[in-house]
């Protein structure tokens, strides 16, 4: 069983470090707009160079 | 050192652009924004239709950034108000949430382990770790995501009331607390995950709630903007012109309404005499005739030459004054309405707290120890806890607002759609309602190509609504219409092009008139007889099969109009509603909703004016069609957009529709706390019982909720 004082502080960890991933995302906009993020992954990057085809 | 960089001190706005559609809207705006000289960012948001533009105030301002977007087919409008408290709300719940999600998940990790070791060999060392780790994480977490209830709770206690906050509060804080004293003692059970997963169900809940609210007033506020109209200001020492947005007009300013202009604000006419289109305002189809010294209200459309006004506030008009007073005494009426929630909280609160008394006084006298009978009471109290109840009304709710969003009708709140589900009665205003509340022209086929050509081409000269109608027949049958190169509008008579005339029977030269129809133009020509054109107030389409829907469920519909008697009563025969007034002041609006509310007939208020504005208040329930005057959009319940009244039978019945599923849901939720009840008062709860309980009673909750979803639309 003295796995477990490993394994525990890990769960916890990741656990804890996807909250905190979510709130961060939370708090800088990302789901301010679910409609439009979703169409924005269609348009040109601005930087790209090449000529469109 | 010595160089001086001028930094263009940027400017923010948000406008709403009502026809942002798809991605390809979003790019359109964000590059005519971003080609527009002055603008240095523009980033449009596609979910709420809005695009927030950073420039620079000294090159472009408001209206050219608006103008940009009209050159490139955007229909735009400044919106004001930003960041408001129901998007801060939303978002302290969705962090309670997910910090709840996160406890209850890690939670149940190490409880699942528990229960696994009740059955076989876990050391007692092991378990009272788990649950000394458990603890760590509920406690910040209840302390946390536990605000909203404790919030909730604490303000109806100190009023001395019960809401269903106060037993949530109680079961969430009682069973933390139980579960420390028996990880203390080192106790084979604890409930940490039955509070962390209590909360986190409710908050969702909470959170499905606040946005069918945040999600309306959203498309509220932005019809609102995109209605907003622009007035221009004389400065009264230069005599210079400013456009500014209506909203910005202070009281005394001088304000000039151009031929054709919607009248921006209340106001007393300073200048000019003019005809006044007011059907938003009394509900009269017919334009009155206005000069120096009268009042006008925003909202008015001038019809004949330029004004000048002086601009009032509320207070200084009778009208006003009293429509603002109005108000305030019909929206403390309507505070009283209680929702379903909290009405199932008044018997089931009382109730719950009851049965974990007589549990605690049960086990008491049959000789268990305080210990032992105060931890069956907390489990009654965890088990009876509504976790299903909270989420049995709002996910509903979110469905059923979801579906008549779709529809284009907003409902603002989800007290509405319980408010709607109830009513028994339909009242209509007329004018803008049931009808466009503009004219158009009766019987145009038994009018000849030749007069209807010839009327038109006059006709074309002229902003009267009359005139409008006539135009707008001819336009039907022959396509576009030129006007006339020398024909001259008389304001209030007629149109003149050399010795042709159209307009009123006396200007024409018409002696055989019926006297009463005064709102018929006459043709006249020098070697022909006088042809009449008569008009009618269109009815918007489907205004019948909508009444009849109404009638064939076994409701009364009734007409308030502020119009005369004639249209009145011509439009009630035409549709066969069972009750029509007309010549109603608000005044007489709201008596007749006292009396119906007297006689406990439960009322929805249709309308659209700045007269129906007080009975929307007052009314049980309230709709209002999109192009109605602001203060009547935020008086009503819902607000549809379209043509089409269907919207009227189609709102109650997604109502009634949701209120039925609440009704199954709150029956899903007794019947599983019957079932759990008597093995909580006996003891025989174990916290895996209380976590199986719970979510499929949630689950099963929502699934319910969903069947509302229906067909998409036809």
């Amino acid at each position: 069983m003295n796995v477990l004082i490993i394994l525990i502080p890990i769960a916890l960890l990741l656990g804890g470090l996807g909250l905190a991933a979510f709130l961060w995302s939370l708090n800088s906009g990302q789901y301010e707009d679910l409609d439009g993020a979703a169409e924005r992954i269609l348009y040109d990057d601005p930087h790209d160079k090449r000529p469109h085809l | 050192m010595g160089e001086t960089v001028t930094a263009p001190d940027w400017g923010e706005t948000v406008l709403t652009v009502s026809n942002m559609h798809c991605g390809g809207c979003v790019r359109g705006i964000e590059r005519a924004l971003g080609e527009t000289a002055g603008v240095a960012e523009a980033r449009a948001n596609l979910t709420t239709k809005r695009v927030r533009v950073r420039f620079d105030p000294a090159r472009i301002d408001v209206q050219g950034l608006v103008k940009a977007l009209a050159s490139t087919g955007f229909q735009a409008a400044r919106f004001d108000g930003g960041l408001d408290a129901a998007d801060s709300e939303q978002r302290l719940l969705l962090r309670s949430l997910s910090v709840a999600g996160f406890a209850a998940a890690n939670i149940m990790l190490l409880m699942v382990g528990v229960w696994a070791g009740l059955a076989g060999d876990m050391e007692s060392v092991t378990r009272d770790l788990f649950h000394w780790i458990a603890a760590a994480i509920a406690l910040p977490t209840v302390a946390y995501s536990g605000r909203p209830f404790f919030r909730s709770a604490w303000s109806a206690l100190r009023v001395r009331r019960l809401n269903m906050d106060v037993p949530i509060s109680l079961a969430v804080l009682l069973a933390t607390g139980m579960s420390l004293w028996q990880t203390w003692t080192g106790a084979e059970e604890a409930y940490f995950d039955a509070a962390v997963m209590l909360l986190f169900f409710l908050l969702i809940g909470r959170f499905l709630d606040a946005r069918v609210r945040g999600k309306a007033r959203e498309a509220a506020g932005n019809l609102l903007a995109l209605s907003a109209t622009e007035a221009t200001v004389i400065d009264q020492e230069t005599g210079a012109h400013h456009r500014i947005p209506a909203g910005e007009v202070a009281v005394g300013d001088r304000v000039l309404v151009a031929s054709g202009e919607k009248i921006p604000v209340d106001g007393r006419i300073l200048e000019g005499s003019t005809q006044l289109d007011t059907a938003l305002v009394t509900g009269e189809t017919m334009p009155a005739a206005a000069k120096a010294g009268d009042t006008v209200y925003a909202g008015c459309v001038n019809l004949g030459g330029a004004v000048t006004i002086d601009a009032i506030s509320m207070a200084d008009d009778s009208l006003l004054a009293e429509i603002a007073r109005l108000m305030e005494n019909a929206q403390q009426g309507r505070a009283r309405f209680v929702r379903l929630a909290d009405r199932a909280a008044k018997i089931y609160a009382p109730l719950v707290h009851t049965l974990g008394a007589a549990t605690f006084a049960g086990w008491m006298i049959y000789g268990a120890g305080v210990e032992q009978s105060l931890m069956t009471a907390i489990a009654v109290l965890i088990i009876t806890c509504p976790c299903a109840l909270g989420l049995a009304v709002p996910a509903v709710q979110v469905v059923a607002a979801g579906r008549l969003m779709r529809r284009g009708v907003l409902v603002k709140t989800g007290a509405a759609l319980e408010r709607f589900a109830e009513i028994d009665r339909v009242v209509f205003d007329k004018t803008g309602t049931l009808t466009f509340g503009q004219p158009s022209l009766l019987a145009p086929e038994s009018i000849a190509d030749d007069d209807l050509r010839l009327a038109a081409s006059l006709a074309a000269v002229s902003r009267h609504p009359l005139s409008q109608a006539v135009v707008r027949a001819a336009e039907e049958r022959f396509g576009t219409i030129g006007a006339a190169p020398d024909a001259l509008e008389t304001a209030g008579a007629g149109i003149q092009a050399g010795n042709v005339k159209i307009g009123s029977a006396a200007w024409c030269g018409v002696t055989d008139a019926p006297q009463q129809d005064q709102t018929a133009l006459w043709l006249a020509r020098p070697d022909a007889t006088p042809v009449a054109f008569h008009f009618h107030d269109r009815l918007r389409p489907d205004a019948k099969a909508a009444i009849d829907t109404l009638r064939g469920w076994g409701m009364r519909t009734a007409i308030l109009s502020g119009d005369e008697q004639g249209p009145v009563a011509a439009v009630a025969d035409e549709l066969g509603v069972d009750e029509a007034h007309a010549r109603l002041s608000p005044k007489d609006k709201i008596a007749y909703l006292e009396n119906c509310k007297a006689n406990g007939v439960r009322v929805l208020m249709v309308g659209d004016g700045l007269n129906d504005a007080p009975a929307l208040a007052a009314a049980n329930a309230s709709l209002s069609p999109a192009t109605a005057a602001d203060i009547s959009q935020t008086a009503a319940d819902m607000v549809f957009q379209g043509a089409s009244l269907s919207a009227v039978p189609e709102a109650i019945a997604v109502a009634q529709a949701a209120r039925r599923r609440v009704f199954e849901n709150f029956g899903l939720a007794v019947l599983y706390n019957s079932v759990s009840i008597p093995f909580a008062v006996m003891g025989y709860v174990t916290p895996l019982l209380a976590a199986a309980v719970m979510s499929t009673s949630s689950i099963l909750v929502t699934m319910n909720a969903l069947r509302l979803r229906g067909r998409s639309a036809p």
